[in-house]
């Protein structure tokens, strides 16, 4: 079967993750039926795994593995999560393929929980690990859309930094009707605890402020 | 088949934040790019901070005005501007927006949305335009539930719909062929008559899911919990009526991202900055090129040669006031 990264891409790939310092993991939900770019997700994340030692890849079925699924909060397929080092969960979760614009966010999320300093200030982070609240964040993306893997990002650091937060991508034309319950007909769109929306690509301060209003 | 647009890996690990630089560039749209390319070749300390790469160039599907380049796309174009530079080693902050800055005199201080703090002789303000609004009952309560700047981004979400494109220039026009592909029907409303170039009015006349309003002006956008449609103003007919429609892509220019440095620079009265013919600013240091100047056409290429122009001016500026004072 061809496959999804051609050698210009590849080597592209292959540069951008020699930055990368510890193991990371991806663990990827899909379902045999009714899911079209289950496919294409596993290739993706299978042959970016095999451009770097660093990357583990496991792929779990969502009707098998439901257990599993449940620990991650996993309802839809295609749909995975980068574990750490230590096989920890830290709240980073993409939903449909992160292809188009969206590779960089995921190639992004894959150099930081690495360990890679993202060289926040110090008092950014004081103001990051004290938030004590659940929160949740979807971040509603297209693929032809240049402004959201930053948003994306955002979103998935502050994840990172403080085990209170989760943070998904979620393709909004793969996840068409699950986009449409949340009313998305623009991208990037964010989603905080269901309640509250920010638009465009918002600097971690807008995150901030809006975490510490509710 | 997908495809997969990696932005290069930029110096971000080179960028020092603790030197003085000769010129911090803010924005890396065609003007900071290009200011880069002619700040480095002189030898500067220059480095961009900025939000994104590439600037508007990414809110356009095709450009076909930029001398070199008969038709690209315009992520393909900023990614060709970028491995430029990067052949250039020039360091660049990325996702980061500038918070304040600070005339320390003669330097300046330059506050960062990451919290950090940097230092430079010159500064570049190359921030480039936002889109600018119709300003109408609305547009603000329906914006991401039907109303929308971007069509490259939200194109896909008006699948078999019929959308509105509000505006007569090129970005208008190139809207409508972003949508083609998209909705079933597509109805243009501009206030006056087209100022589009007449090569993409041509593109659009035979598409019969098209249909051009001129002399119409909005007057509201309606529905409930998402757009349902818009009123609308006909000059000629002098009359008021209701389209039903399940988005608008509003594209009737830019507004000058000139917030950062209002306090700091005059500005014209639509909040352009006000530029002498070597892009220095009223403020002796800052430098300003491209859609965020009072420069009244905002074209790649222009915006392009603005940024070479203040590299040189600033280089110029540095050397009187720095190299001969030391």
């Amino acid at each position: 079967m061809e496959k999804l990264l051609n050698q210009e891409i590849q080597d592209q790939i292959r540069d951008f993750l020699s930055h990368m310092d510890k193991e990371i993991s991806f663990v990827l939900f899909t379902k045999k039926t009714g899911c079209e770019t289950c496919t294409q997700t596993r290739m993706l994340l299978e042959e970016i795994s095999s451009l770097n030692d660093k990357i583990t890849f496991v792929n779990k079925d969502l009707d098998i593995d439901t257990a599993e699924a449940k620990e991650f909060g996993i309802t839809m397929a295609p749909s995975f999560v980068i574990l750490d080092s230590n096989g920890k969960y830290r709240g980073v979760k993409f939903s449909g393929i992160p292809a188009g614009h969206e590779i960089n966010s995921f190639l992004s999320a894959v150099i930081d929980m690495s360990g890679v300093n993202f060289g926040f200030d110090e008092k950014i982070i004081e103001r990051i690990k004290k938030i004590k609240k659940p929160i949740n964040i979807k971040v509603f993306v297209t693929l032809s859309c240049p402004h959201c893997p930053g948003a994306v990002s955002n979103a998935h650091r502050l994840a990172m930094l403080n085990e209170n937060i989760e943070s998904e991508m979620v393709e909004a034309q793969t996840f068409f009707e699950y986009a449409s319950k949340y009313n998305v007909s623009g991208v990037p769109k964010i989603v905080i605890n269901e309640t509250h929306e920010l638009l465009g690509n918002q600097p971690l301060e807008e995150y901030l402020n809006t975490f510490e209003r509710l | 088949m997908f495809t997969f647009n990696i932005e290069k890996a930029n110096n971000e690990a080179n960028f020092s934040l603790s030197i003085n630089w000769d010129l911090i560039i803010i924005g890396g749209g065609p003007a900071g790019l290009n200011a880069s390319l002619y700040a480095k070749r002189k030898g500067l300390e220059v480095g961009i901070i900025t939000d994104e790469i590439g600037g508007q160039l990414h809110n356009t599907t095709e450009v076909d005005n930029y001398l070199g380049f008969k038709k690209i796309e315009g992520k393909d174009l900023s990614e060709q501007f970028l491995n430029h530079i990067n052949n250039l080693n020039v360091p660049i902050l990325k996702n980061i927006r500038v918070k304040e800055i600070k005339h320390l005199n003669p330097d300046f201080e330059i506050f960062l949305s990451n919290g950090k703090i940097i230092k430079s002789k010159t500064i570049l303000i190359a921030t480039g335009g936002s889109p600018r609004k119709l300003e109408v009952d609305g547009e603000e309560t329906f914006k991401n539930t039907g109303v929308s700047y971007c069509t490259t981004c939200d194109a896909p979400f008006f699948k078999d719909k019929h959308v509105i494109v509000a505006g007569g220039g090129n970005s208008a026009v190139e809207a409508i062929l972003d949508l083609v592909p998209w909705a079933s029907k597509i109805t243009l409303v501009h206030r006056s008559l087209w100022r589009a170039d007449q090569i993409l009015l041509d593109k659009i006349k035979n598409l019969e899911k098209v249909t051009i309003l001129l002399n119409t002006e909005i007057k509201n956008i309606y529905g409930d919990n998402k757009m349902q449609g818009l009123t609308v103003y006909s000059k000629e007919k002098n009359d008021l009526y209701d389209i039903k429609a399940d988005g608008i892509f509003i594209e009737i220019g830019t507004i000058p991202n000139s917030s950062l440095v209002m306090n700091l620079v005059e500005v014209n009265d639509r909040n352009e900055i006000i530029v002498d013919k070597n892009q220095m600013t009223s403020v002796e240091g800052i430098f300003a090129a491209g859609d965020v100047t009072i420069q009244p056409d905002k074209q790649i290429i222009i915006s392009a040669a603005e940024g070479a122009k203040a590299a040189l001016a600033a280089t110029k500026y540095l050397n009187k006031y720095y190299k001969e004072t030391e």
